[in-house]
């Protein structure tokens, strides 16, 4: 398992099409994805809906868990993912 | 029989009842006769169908409704939706009942968040409708496509069905609920779509039955006679040739000219404008930019919006109203609040005062847009209520380079200070949808109190006279821009109370200079006394026909 803290660079937060963007790469992964918001309680990466219910907002750090498949690679790409500005 | 409710436009159309389903019922809470491995199974097939139909509909929809549609695919898929269904029906609850709480659960959560996250509860509400119906084997809520042209009744429709409506199908609309300023009757204006709202009767309608939609008679005809049906079937044709009629511009019958102007939610919409005969925009509506976005579009991207509509309408005037966001179309990224009374709160120029740089952005975008055309653009605050926002938005809009600043009157503040207003800016615009509601006092979005909610009503009519006499006193253009202006025979009142151009949808625009062309200024100021001098809205309609009927009797006497 590998994991990595974030900030997340979309303007708007980790809302409407960031999440989207970000829950899609997770569950196309493969491999078992987590992100916690600092404080808060890890939930499943490919769920959309528990990602914008975490109320994810822009500068806000997340922690990023990769379990199995390419871990490496597939963290490094959802990390990729949240430090971009999607909104812009 | 004959059901009544408020027709939209002069139009008639004859077509089969196509029904669109009402919601469902709460699934009731009682032990399932399966076991719950059968249930989940069912729950995941009916699920992943639902995902499969929203992303199907989201890559025919393309644009930011694909992103939106996209999102609610997943969520009908999703892993913890999933897992909450699971657990319910291991407690041996039905699959419909299990769906049902598993979204609730969520949309509760989203809810109580606000914001972008509250918005998106409505949509899982209808994701769930959707599963819940797959499951019962019940058509899903939402609007239909039975294959062959059908006139279609609803109890009302939201945005997104009528984003989803084939329109080259439907042949008229009728709801039950909804008043002459809800979306369908919006939709149906600028779509030209016949159609009748807030007929309240029109829920015993039944799919496959024959009805007339008599837009002009404020009327459904059920079970209508052979004969009948020949007379709609007449006056179908008989518009149909009204409508290919040559275009000239907008006047009176002595030649007084009285621009009609095209109201427009984009530019897609200017070509068909110029078609139909539109000597300019009168109000271009900026929301649809800003709708669906979670961040305000760039200067760029509006700059070149606004290019396009203004390079659609070289040499004519075209009046841009500013973002109009608050009360019935809220933005997240202007107010996030929560209010009590979102008709009465932070909307229109106090949302944007509130956030300017929005303001700012906007007006730049528009006066770089007006110096690389040749239109003669006008720009104007919506919800002006004061003469120091008049005075706040012109100063700010001449800062930036927009020549000609004007306001919208709709609320009665503005109309009661109309030549105060008017002398802080260039020209008022009148917007008759709102300028009723809040002389009225009646939310234009509830059916219950659409009776309240017309144009006729003298003291609505009063109120648009004062801007009027105060537009010519100072010499100032006076337009009308609701939906009021694409009335015929009111038209020719409000042009008698002093209005000096009239925009609408484009749709209307044939009837409305048909109607002009009929009258004098000294007429149009008789039907404006009659109507003003009514008791009550029906009484000024009757009082204008009466002026009307008796003007065109003793010419055709004359003659």
């Amino acid at each position: 398992m590998v994991e990595r803290t974030v900030r997340i660079g979309s303007t708007h937060g980790l809302h409407a099409r960031p999440a989207k963007l970000f829950t899609q790469a997770a569950a196309a992964s493969g491999a078992s994805v987590t992100i916690q918001k600092t404080g808060g309680a890890p939930v499943n990466a490919a769920s959309i809906l528990a990602v914008i219910s975490q109320g994810i907002d822009h500068g806000d750090e997340v922690t990023i868990t990769v379990d199995g498949g390419d871990e490496g690679a597939v963290l490094d790409e959802l990390v990729e993912l949240l430090s971009t500005d999607h909104d812009e | 029989m004959e059901i009544t409710g408020t027709g939209i436009g002069q139009g008639v159309a004859v077509g089969r009842v196509v029904r669109m389903a009402d919601r469902l019922p709460e699934p009731v809470d009682r032990p399932s006769h399966l076991d719950p491995e059968r249930e989940i199974e069912r729950a995941k097939a009916s699920l992943s169908v639902v995902a499969a139909e929203l992303g199907r509909r989201g890559a025919q929809a393309g644009g930011a409704a694909k992103d939106v549609l996209e999102a609610q695919a997943m969520m009908a898929e999703d892993p913890s939706v999933v897992d909450e269904i699971t657990k319910r029906l291991a407690t041996g609850k039905t699959a419909e009942r299990a769906v049902f709480e598993a979204f609730a659960s969520y949309r509760d959560l989203l809810a109580s968040m606000g914001g972008y996250m509250g918005e998106r509860a409505a949509d899982l509400d209808d994701i769930s409708q959707r599963v819940i119906a797959h499951l019962l084997k019940l058509p899903a809520p939402g609007v239909p496509n039975p294959g062959h042209p059908f006139v279609l009744v609803a109890r009302d429709l939201a945005p997104a069905d009528t984003a989803t409506l084939d329109l080259d199908q439907v042949l008229g609309l009728v709801t039950v609920d909804g008043g002459p300023t809800s979306h369908t009757a919006i939709l149906a204006r600028e779509k030209s779509i016949v159609a009748v709202v807030g007929a309240a009767d029109a829920a015993t309608l039944a799919d496959g039955d024959t009805i007339i939609v008599d837009a002009a008679n404020d009327l459904v005809v059920a079970q209508p006679t052979p004969e009948q049906i020949a007379g709609a079937e007449a006056r179908i044709a008989e518009r149909a040739a009204l409508e290919a009629a040559p275009v000239t511009p907008g006047a009176l019958a002595d030649g007084t000219p009285v621009p009609l102007l095209a109201n427009l939610g984009s530019a897609d919409g200017a070509a068909e404008a110029v078609q139909l005969g539109a000597e300019g925009v009168g109000l271009f509506r900026t929301e649809f930019l800003f709708l669906d976005a979670d961040t305000a579009p760039s200067v760029r991207e509006q700059q070149e919006h606004y290019t396009r509509l203004l390079a659609a309408f070289a040499g004519r005037k075209v009046v841009v109203r500013v973002l109009d966001a608050g009360a019935d179309k809220p933005l997240s990224f202007l107010n996030d609040a929560p209010e009590e009374n979102p008709a009465l709160g932070l909307r229109g120029i106090r949302a944007l005062r509130h956030s300017e740089v929005i303001l700012r952005e906007q007006l730049t975008a528009l006066a770089a847009a007006d110096a690389a055309t040749d239109a003669e653009l006008w720009v104007m605050a919506p919800m002006v209520a004061t003469v120091d926002e008049t005075r706040y938005f012109t100063t700010l809009a001449k800062e930036l380079g927009i020549r000609v600043a004007g306001v919208m009157v709709e609320t009665p503040s503005a109309a009661l200070i109309a030549d105060r207003v008017l002398a802080a800016c260039d020209f008022a615009s009148i917007g008759t949808n709102d300028l009723t509601q809040y002389t009225m006092a009646a939310d234009r979005l509830l059916g219950t109190v659409a009776n309240l909610q017309s144009p006729w009503h003298p003291a609505v009519l009063r109120l648009i006279a004062d801007v009027g006499a105060a537009g010519a006193e100072l010499g100032k253009p006076v337009g009308i821009c609701g939906e009021a202006a694409a009335d015929p025979l009111l038209a020719v009142v409000l042009v008698g109370l002093g209005a000096t151009s009239l925009s609408m949808s484009p749709s209307a625009l044939a009837d409305v200079r048909a109607s002009l062309a009929r009258y004098s200024p000294d007429d149009a100021k008789a039907l404006a006394r009659a109507a003003l001098a009514a008791e009550g809205a029906a009484e000024a309609k009757q009082a204008a026909q009466a002026a009307a009927t008796e003007i065109t009797t003793t010419r055709a006497a004359a003659s």
